[in-house]
């Protein structure tokens, strides 16, 4: 038995020294107060600049897992992940999260506190720049009138774009987001989606965004990582770059949420298909 | 099916507004004045006092129940020959020292408790053993340890802030969203900065609630020790004022002193937390 998992360890793709993020061979374990879950099996991809790189897949895959790992929350059982080369062993700002609802504005702070925030935790910059910076984000994001307001105040897709100016501000590597529309109903979902892509073609950040739906992968990524569950494991990874808002009604759409869901729900026969032909 | 189809559009032009009645139509001076809070609470008030007054005239016994009309000429004597201010400062000065080193305490407590699982185990098993005692219970201890004076009061009003402090303090840090706590250690955050600009703030509304229910416990408690030996080597509080009182069977001062008592209570609790709270909370939207 574990023979054959040594000989199925995955080989690391040849680009990966050119890649801003590379994962090789993560497994992911975490513990229940009864279990010993295994998250995620040997996981390796590889994310460039400027990636909308979406982590796809049903419930119990990992691929939240994945993502807190990236963020340095948790270390993998084995396998790596490394940044530009450096080797992720705990949170920093060089990856901001950016997590559910948006949840990690700081209540107490007024928009213009919550994105200088991070840069006065981390130091990176000195103060006066800190604000001029704070002030150029804000406006980036069209908020320069909501400056002074506190979050609670302010609708769900304000909140996310400040959540993403928040991050933006520290000119981090890459961008974490962890089911960032879950939460929310259909039609602030995708005027948010929409919200997010128009931010990117602005200010071409490389983010890395964790969907258990088909139809956002699709839409927002350029590339999706199709896990499956239990534990999660590599399905594939595809090229969406050319599919968004525009290309709902065409048949490329059409034909590949059709190959996502297959390659999801499919599974069980395949591998079972598989079996059998390895056994005869 | 065909039914369904066949039935008609609707469409339905607005009729004036004008003609059913003002949309909006300001209240008259009357309404908006029986409607205010502050007047409501104000007319409860005077109702109460004129119960007061009626009743105390009636039972004409000023040694059991002096009129209200004695107790404020009493109160206003008593403020204007300084007796009564004297008193109040000398209490106020006893409670701030109290309340300001029992929150020192909860804070190195609560700190020492958020920092390791062991350290939340000891606090949680300590606020469990002592939050019940009550205050006054320490008291005769606290003769044996410190001597008849303010130090005996200092520690029993230590006693009643440390323990309510501390436990609402915890439990507010534990409340902490996961979010916010993972957001500040993405950018870095350890230690004592992180329990200062995330924990603390995140955990505000209960830490304030805290600091409500202390404050509430050491100036009970506070009173209450004064009534059982209030005089100190210089002169004793409010609760020794009402003491001293009582035995000269001057039943109005016992009053005035329990007004200011309430007073005192009412003007913390509605003017300096309710600041506090429009500051913090409410202006942050974590209440209401």
């Amino acid at each position: 038995m574990n023979a054959t998992v040594r000989a199925t360890a995955p080989q690391t793709p040849p680009s990966a020294a050119s890649a801003l993020l590379d994962v090789s061979g993560v497994t992911l374990q975490y513990k229940t107060p009864r279990h010993l879950v295994t998250a995620t099996y040997r996981v390796s991809f590889n994310v460039h600049q400027g990636d909308r790189y979406v982590i796809l897949g049903p419930s119990g895959c990992g691929k939240s897992t994945m993502l807190k790992a990236v963020g340095g929350f948790m270390s993998p059982v084995e396998g790596s992940i490394s940044i530009r080369g450096r080797k992720v062993d705990g949170p920093g700002p060089d990856r901001m999260m950016v997590f559910q609802e948006f949840e990690q504005l700081m209540p107490w702070k007024t928009v213009f506190g919550n994105v200088l925030f991070p840069m006065k935790a981390t130091k990176k910059f000195p103060r006066g720049e800190a604000e001029a910076r704070a002030n150029s984000v804000i406006e980036k994001v069209g908020l320069s009138k909501f400056k002074d307001i506190y979050p609670h105040m302010l609708s769900g897709g304000m909140k996310m774009r400040v959540a993403i100016a928040r991050a933006m501000a520290l000119e981090p590597d890459i961008l974490l987001m962890d089911e960032p529309f879950a939460a929310l109903d259909a039609l602030t979902r995708r005027s948010m989606q929409q919200e997010l892509l128009s931010l990117w073609d602005q200010l071409r950040f490389t983010v890395m965004f964790v969907t258990h739906s088909i139809e956002e992968a699709v839409l927002v990524g350029s590339r999706v990582l199709v896990l499956s569950p239990h534990p999660g494991r590599v399905r594939a990874e595809l090229d969406a770059s050319q599919l968004d808002y525009d290309a709902v009604d065409k048949p490329e759409f059409g034909a590949m949420t059709k190959r996502i869901h297959d390659l999801l729900f499919a599974e069980p026969q395949a591998a079972a298909a598989k079996k059998a032909s390895v056994s005869t | 099916m065909s039914n369904l189809l066949a039935r008609p559009e609707i469409e339905i032009e607005l009729t004036e507004a004008g003609t059913i009645g003002d949309v909006e139509r300001p209240l008259s001076l009357i309404e908006r004045i029986v409607t205010n809070e502050t007047f409501q609470r104000f007319a409860i008030l005077v109702t109460l006092l004129v119960i007061w007054e009626v009743y105390a005239r009636w039972l004409n016994n000023s040694l059991l129940f002096p009129t209200f009309t004695e107790t404020i000429t009493t109160f206003w004597h008593d403020i204007r020959n300084g007796t009564l201010v004297n008193r109040t400062i000398t209490s106020l000065r006893t409670l701030a020292i109290g309340y300001t080193l029992g929150l020192l305490i909860a804070g190195v407590f609560t700190t020492f408790a958020v920092a390791s699982g062991i350290g939340t185990r000891i606090l949680s098993t300590l606020t469990a053993m002592f939050n019940p005692l009550p205050a006054i219970a320490l008291l005769p201890l606290a003769l044996i340890w410190f001597g008849l004076g303010t130090p005996s009061i200092v520690f029993v009003i230590i006693h009643s802030v440390l323990w309510a402090v501390a436990l609402n303090t915890l439990s507010g840090f534990r409340s902490v969203p996961e979010t916010l706590r993972m957001g500040g250690r993405n950018v870095g955050l350890k230690g004592a900065r992180y329990v200062g600009l995330i924990l603390i703030p995140a955990a505000f509304p209960s830490i304030l609630a805290g600091l409500k229910i202390g404050w509430a416990f050491a100036w009970r408690t506070l009173v209450a020790a004064e009534l059982v030996f209030g005089v100190s080597a210089r002169s004793g509080g409010i609760g020794w004022y009402i003491f001293e009182a009582r035995n000269e069977l001057d039943t109005a001062t016992v009053f005035a002193g329990l007004l200011t008592v309430i007073l005192i209570g009412l003007l913390v609790e509605s003017v300096i937390f309710r600041a506090i709270e429009a500051r913090t909370v409410n202006l942050w939207g974590m209440q209401q």
